[in-house]
């Protein structure tokens, strides 16, 4: 990381979130997105991912939740108190868990609803071209209520929306959710292009083949705290990721928390 | 074509065959009545589009919206009749206070309650109702009948119909602060962040759509409307309407024509108010030479509430509420 090559555009250190005052959701959460990259972060239901999101794009008191500790600093800025459109204005953009489009708006206007911070119209109408080019079947609803849509192109619509804001950083909370395998194919394609225009990503998936067969990093988070990372190839070979993500061990789904005794094992075993 | 659709275009079929009957039968009272129905819908979809973009922004139904009304008409009385300004002046002069006093409203009182039961908030907007009425009471101890302006008792007359001028000029600013309350909400970018702010706040701001700013700006445009609407009732000077308390009477009649139209939805807000505006306007006209049984003249003021229990049993979210967008 010598050099600044690999200068985060996002900085996760040490968040710890309460809903509710009393509901310890993420205890110490750190992590980080490298400038350009995509970084998967895994988990079951129930880990902490969509409330790290919520942490980062400033959507947490919406919710009833406080970050009682840490810090979270997207490209150069305190995140934590920008608040949402200010978070949305410095070049984040996220698509929400459930997609959340307004299913009340055409198509047309739930993408326009994305560029809502934006002043400069020139770019905006160039951006509009290129995401109906990225997302031909959405220029062909561009007059339909986006809630008539199937799920597949619901899904693009946020994706389409998200990336209306011009973002330098793109959240995804479970992209992949109740889609065909087809179109889950469809949409990492897409994850794949938008990095490739420049876009970093930070990938919250429970489909971890997907995740992890595009991501530079990998983070997996288990009740709240993270206990384990590496790189997307690390972690696809990862015997215990294989049991518990992607089906091919013996136990298929069960808890972490074991894995997560055994890493701190490995860590603290490490240090001495 | 839905069973709730067939009956309404039955019920509506009917009214409009009544509503031919009378025209042929006599003209020149029909139109007449129906000039004078018009002018009041026109107010009632102003008082209701207050009630529809706070209701669409926050989930409120802010009962104060009435309290607005006759507040506003207040300060422009006061305006005009005490210190003497233009008329027009006077009425942007309330406006402005109205739309401070509803972003006051919504910032240290309604903000509060976020997340309280409905019932609890239901109740604070009848307190701020109340509030803003006794200090009328305070301010305004002997106010003129009338808010004094350059149409009173003067008529127009359109072929054989003579209209009253406050009437015209009430038609012609409501359909004008209505045409530019539409362009705002349907083709502007403000416009299209209260739309989207109205189906998911969160939605909203994870868009960077200021939800906040966007709440304060329907509580203004819900003060501007109100004193629109408070001003033309208090510059009629037909005895029904007087200031104070005969604003008020007037603009609880709008709570029907918000449930006929529908909550949510500022069409629906014009619909109704019309509905009920001419509804009102032909039921003091015409009963007592078709219904005298129902005695002199209390009927025009039931048969909005009629026409609401009407339109609830065919349909309960109102002619133009949500019936949410949702594939089947
Ligand atoms: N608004 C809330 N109020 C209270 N507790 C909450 C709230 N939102 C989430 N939680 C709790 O915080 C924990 C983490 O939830 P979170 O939604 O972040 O998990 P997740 O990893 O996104 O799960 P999933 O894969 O099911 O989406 C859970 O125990 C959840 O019950
Ligand atoms: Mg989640």
């Amino acid at each position: 990381m010598a050099g600044g090559v690999d200068r985060p555009i996002l900085v996760v250190s040490d968040v710890e979130v309460v809903y509710a005052d009393v509901i310890l959701a993420l205890r110490g959460v750190s992590l980080e997105v490298p400038e350009g990259a995509i970084v998967a972060l895994l988990g079951a239901n129930g880990a902490g991912k969509t409330t790290l999101l919520r942490a980062i794009s400033g959507l947490m008191r919406v919710h009833g939740g406080e970050v009682r500790r840490g810090s979270v600093t997207f490209a150069g800025q305190d995140a934590l108190r920008l608040g949402p459109v200010k978070t949305v204005r410095a070049g984040m953009a996220q698509v929400m868990e459930g997609r959340r489009i307004f299913a009340g708006l055409t198509v047309d206007e739930n993408l326009r609803s994305g560029a809502f911070t934006r002043k400069d119209k020139k770019a905006v109408a160039a951006d509009y071209e290129r995401i109906l080019e990225l997302f031909p079947r959405l220029a062909e609803r561009r007059k339909s209520a986006a809630g008539y849509l199937s799920g597949g192109e619901q899904q693009m619509v946020a994706i389409g929306r998200a990336l209306m804001a011009a973002p330098k950083l793109l959240l995804l909370d479970e992209p992949s959710l109740g889609l065909a395998p087809r179109i889950v194919e469809q949409i990492r394609d897409i994850i794949v292009a938008i990095n490739a225009g420049g876009t970093s990503v930070l990938l919250v998936e429970q489909n971890a083949t997907m995740a992890l067969s595009i991501a530079r990093l990998g983070y997996v988070l288990e009740n709240g705290a993270v206990v384990k990372q590496g790189t997307g190839a690390e972690l696809l070979a990862d015997a215990d990721i294989q049991e518990f993500y992607l089906g091919t061990g013996e136990a298929g789904r069960a808890s972490f928390r074991g894995l997560k005794e055994q890493y701190r094992a490995a860590r603290t075993g490490s240090v001495s | 074509m839905k069973r709730d659709d067939m009956v309404l275009t039955a019920v509506g079929v009917v009214i409009l065959g009544i509503l031919v009957y009378l025209a042929f039968d006599g003209p020149q009272k029909f139109f007449t009545l129906f000039a004078a129905g018009v002018a009041l819908g026109a107010v009632y979809a102003l008082v209701c589009l207050g009630f529809v973009v706070i209701y669409r922004a926050t989930g409120i139904v802010n009962f104060a919206q009435v309290g607005m009304v006759v507040f506003g008409a207040f300060v422009t009385y006061n305006a005009v009749n005490t210190w003497g300004w233009n008329y027009w002046l006077s009425m942007l002069f309330a406006a402005a206070v109205l739309a401070v006093i509803g972003i006051g409203f919504e910032r240290f009182a309604l903000r509060r309650m976020t997340g309280k039961p409905v019932f609890s908030i239901i109740l604070l907007t009848i307190g701020l109702y109340l509030l803003l009425q006794s200090l009328i009471g305070a301010i305004w101890t002997n106010a003129k009948d009338t808010i004094p302006n350059p149409w009173i008792g003067k008529t127009v007359s359109i072929g054989s119909v003579n209209v009253l001028q406050v009437d015209v000029v009430t038609m012609i600013l409501g359909a004008v602060v209505l045409a530019a309350f539409f362009v705002l909400f349907r083709y502007t970018k403000v416009g299209l962040g209260m739309r989207a702010t109205a189906i998911d706040q969160e939605a909203a701001l994870a868009q960077g759509i200021s939800v906040p700013a966007i709440v304060a700006l329907s509580w203004a445009i819900a003060g501007v409307v109100a004193v629109i609407a408070g001003t033309m009732l208090g510059s009629n000077a037909t005895p029904k309407v007087g200031l104070g308390l005969g604003i008020a009477a007037v603009a609880l009649q709008a709570l029907p024509a918000m449930v006929i139209g529908g909550l949510d939805s500022p069409v629906g807000a014009v619909v109704g108010g019309l509905i009920v505006g001419v509804s009102y306007e032909m039921a003091v006209g015409y009963q007592t030479q078709y219904i005298p049984s129902l005695g002199s003249n209390g009927f025009a003021d039931v048969l909005p509430y009629l026409l609401m229990v009407l339109v609830l049993l065919i349909r309960p979210s109102g002619l133009f509420g949500a019936r949410e967008v949702q594939r089947v």
